[in-house]
C-alpha cells in the first residue's frame, strides 16, 4: 500500500478557511454531542409516557403505547430519517412544508425529532420491563395507602423501576449518541460527516476516520463512567 | 362519608355483636395515638353483601356474605386457593368484583362515584410480603402517603411516623431502608405506615406468612396490642393462636364461599361444617 500518513494533517488549515482540520472535527464532535442530548431528552421523556401507558391497566392506553413502539423500532433508522427529512414537508399542507424546508439548521432539529421518536421506543420497552419487573404488591401497595395511580408512579414505581433499567438504558443512551451519525444523510454535519469531509479535501482517508474512531470511543467510554457514578450514587441501601 | 348519608345496607346476615370489643379509641400512647373519631355509624363497618368474583370463567368468590362491626377483629382463614385473600383485596377495592355489594363505613366501594383512593387512604391494609417502598428510608415509607394523601406537612408527617415506630420498637431504625430490615422488623413498619393514615379499620393480608418462624411472634405481638386497642380488624391468616387470642369472630372459606362464620368459640369448639372440621384438624394436629 501506497500512502503518505501525516498526522500533522490535524494542524492544517483545512479548505472552508475557517481553521484547521481539528477545529473541523471539535465542530463536528460538539454537533454530535448535542443533536445526541437533545434527542435523548425526547426519548427519556416520550419513552417514559410510553412505557407507562402500557402498564396501564386500560386497554385503550396499552393500545396506543404497543402501536408507538411498533411503528417506531419496526422502521430501519436511516429509512425514517429520510421520511422525516425530505418526505414530511411534501405530505404536510403546502405552507407548513415550506416553512419546515427554509428553518435554519432544519437537519439538526430533524435529526433530532427523528432520533428521538425513534430511541423512545427502545427506551419505553425498557420502561415497561422495570416497571413489570417489580413485585406486583408494590403498586397495590401504594393503591391501597390511598395513593392515585399517577402518584404511585410518580412515587413508587417509576423510581424503582428507573433504578432497575439503568444498565440497558446506558446502552440505549449509547447507541443514541452512536446513531447521530446517521444524520450526516441529511446532511447534518456532525462527527462522521466531518470525518468524511476531512477525507474528501485532505485524502488522508486513515487519520481521519482514527481521529473519529477514537472520538467515538473517548466520548462513549466517559458516559459509561459517568453512568457507573449515577448508578452507585441511586444504588438502594441493603439491596 | 357521614352517616346521614348512609343508604339502609340491605340484605346482609345482621352481623354478631362483638361481645369482647374494645373501647374503639385507645388511651394515650397506644398504637392508636391521635386516633381522630371514628364517624359514628349504626351499620357495620365493613358489610360484605353477595359478593361475587370471576377470573375470566373461574369464579373466585361465590356469594360472599359478612360484616364486620366496629372494634370487632375478624379472623378468616382457609385452605390457600379458598379465595380469602381476594376476598379482602376486595375490601379496599384493589380487587374488582363483578357482582355484590361492599360497604365500608357506609361508602359503597361498588359505587362509581366513590372517591376511592379517599376510601383506601382510611382502610389500613399490610401485606404477605410486606411492600414497603425499597428506594424510600423508613421515615420516608411512613411518610410519603401521609404528605401526598393526607396534605400533611413533612414535619408533622414524621413526628407521627417516629412515635408509630416507637411503639412498635423501631425508633432507632428509622434512618434504614426496607432492605437493611429483617422480615420481622419489615412488617412491623408496614403496619405503622398503615397506622399512620389514622384508619378506621385494618386488613391483613397473611402478613406472617412470609416471616421466619422466629420472626413470626413480633408481628403477632404489635397485632394483638391493636386488637385489645380496639382496632377494627379483619385479618386472613393461619395463626391459630392468634384467632384464639383475639379474635371475636372466625370466617371460614373454602373454594370461593364462606362456609363457616362464627363465634371463635364456636368455631374452635364445635365447627359445623365438615369441611371446617377437616381443615382445623389439619392445622392443628401439630
Amino acid at each position: 500500500m501506497n500512502y503518505n500518513w501525516n498526522w500533522g494533517i490535524f494542524f492544517e488549515a483545512s479548505p472552508e478557511g475557517t481553521g484547521t482540520y481539528a477545529d473541523m472535527l471539535v465542530s463536528g464532535l460538539l454537533w454530535t454531542i448535542l443533536t445526541a442530548l437533545c434527542a435523548w431528552v425526547v426519548a427519556f421523556t416520550i419513552g417514559s409516557v410510553v412505557g407507562v401507558l402500557r402498564t396501564l391497566p386500560s386497554r385503550a392506553a396499552q393500545a396506543v403505547g404497543n402501536a408507538y413502539v411498533e411503528l417506531f423500532r419496526n422502521i430501519p433508522l436511516l429509512v425514517q430519517m429520510f421520511l422525516w427529512y425530505f418526505v414530511l414537508p411534501e405530505v404536510l399542507p403546502e405552507s407548513w412544508g415550506t416553512w419546515l424546508k427554509q428553518l435554519p439548521n432544519a437537519p439538526f432539529y430533524t435529526a433530532v425529532v427523528c432520533l428521538g421518536f425513534f430511541t423512545a421506543s427502545r427506551v419505553a420497552e425498557q420502561v415497561r420491563a422495570g416497571i413489570q419487573a417489580l413485585p406486583r404488591g408494590q403498586r397495590m401497595a401504594g393503591t391501597a395507602l390511598g395513593l392515585t395511580t399517577a402518584q404511585t408512579y410518580r412515587y413508587v414505581l417509576l423510581p424503582n423501576a428507573y433504578r432497575i433499567i439503568l444498565p440497558p438504558l446506558t446502552s440505549e443512551f449509547l447507541n443514541n449518541l452512536k446513531n447521530t451519525s446517521v444524520a450526516l444523510t441529511i446532511g447534518l454535519l456532525e462527527l462522521t460527516a466531518r470525518a468524511r469531509a476531512m477525507q474528501e479535501f485532505s485524502f488522508q482517508v486513515f487519520e481521519a476516520f482514527t481521529a473519529a474512531t477514537v472520538i467515538y470511543i473517548v466520548i462513549n467510554l466517559l458516559v459509561v463512567t459517568v453512568a457507573g457514578v449515577i448508578e452507585r450514587r441511586v444504588a438502594v441501601p441493603g439491596r | 362519608m357521614t352517616s346521614s348519608a348512609m343508604p339502609p345496607v340491605s340484605p346482609v346476615s345482621e352481623p354478631q355483636a362483638a361481645s369482647g370489643a374494645a373501647p374503639g379509641t385507645g388511651p394515650v400512647g397506644t398504637l392508636l395515638t391521635g386516633q381522630p373519631p371514628v364517624t359514628a355509624t349504626t351499620g357495620p363497618m365493613i358489610a360484605i353483601d353477595s359478593v361475587s368474583k370471576w377470573y375470566g370463567d373461574f369464579q373466585v368468590l361465590t356469594n360472599c356474605t359478612t360484616a364486620v362491626t366496629k372494634g370487632e377483629v375478624v379472623v378468616v382463614c382457609g385452605p390457600s386457593g379458598s379465595g380469602k385473600s381476594t376476598l379482602i383485596k376486595c375490601v379496599n377495592a384493589l380487587e374488582p368484583f363483578q357482582k355484590g355489594q361492599i360497604t365500608v363505613d357506609g361508602t359503597k366501594i361498588a359505587d362509581r362515584k366513590t372517591n376511592l383512593p379517599k376510601l383506601r387512604s382510611r382502610v389500613g391494609m399490610v401485606f404477605q410480603h410486606f411492600e414497603l417502598f425499597p428506594h424510600l428510608s423508613i421515615t420516608d415509607n411512613l411518610s410519603l402517603a401521609q404528605r401526598k394523601v393526607l396534605g400533611r406537612g413533612k414535619d408533622e408527617a414524621e413526628a407521627k411516623g417516629l412515635a408509630l415506630l416507637e411503639r412498635v420498637g423501631l425508633k432507632a431504625h428509622a434512618h434504614k431502608f426496607p432492605g437493611q430490615l429483617s422480615g420481622g422488623q419489615q412488617q412491623r413498619v408496614a403496619i405503622a405506615r398503615a397506622l399512620a393514615m389514622n384508619p378506621i379499620v385494618m386488613l391483613f393480608d397473611e402478613p406472617t406468612s412470609a416471616l421466619d418462624p422466629e420472626m413470626v411472634g413480633e408481628v403477632l405481638d404489635v397485632m394483638v396490642e391493636l386488637a385489645r386497642e380496639g382496632m377494627t380488624m379483619m385479618v386472613v391468616t393461619h395463626e391459630m393462636g392468634f384467632a384464639r387470642k383475639v379474635a371475636h369472630r372466625v370466617i371460614f372459606m373454602d373454594k370461593g364461599e364462606i362456609v363457616e362464620d362464627a363465634q371463635k368459640e364456636e368455631f374452635f369448639g364445635s365447627p359445623r361444617s365438615e369441611r371446617a372440621q377437616t381443615f382445623l384438624s389439619r392445622i392443628l394436629s401439630h
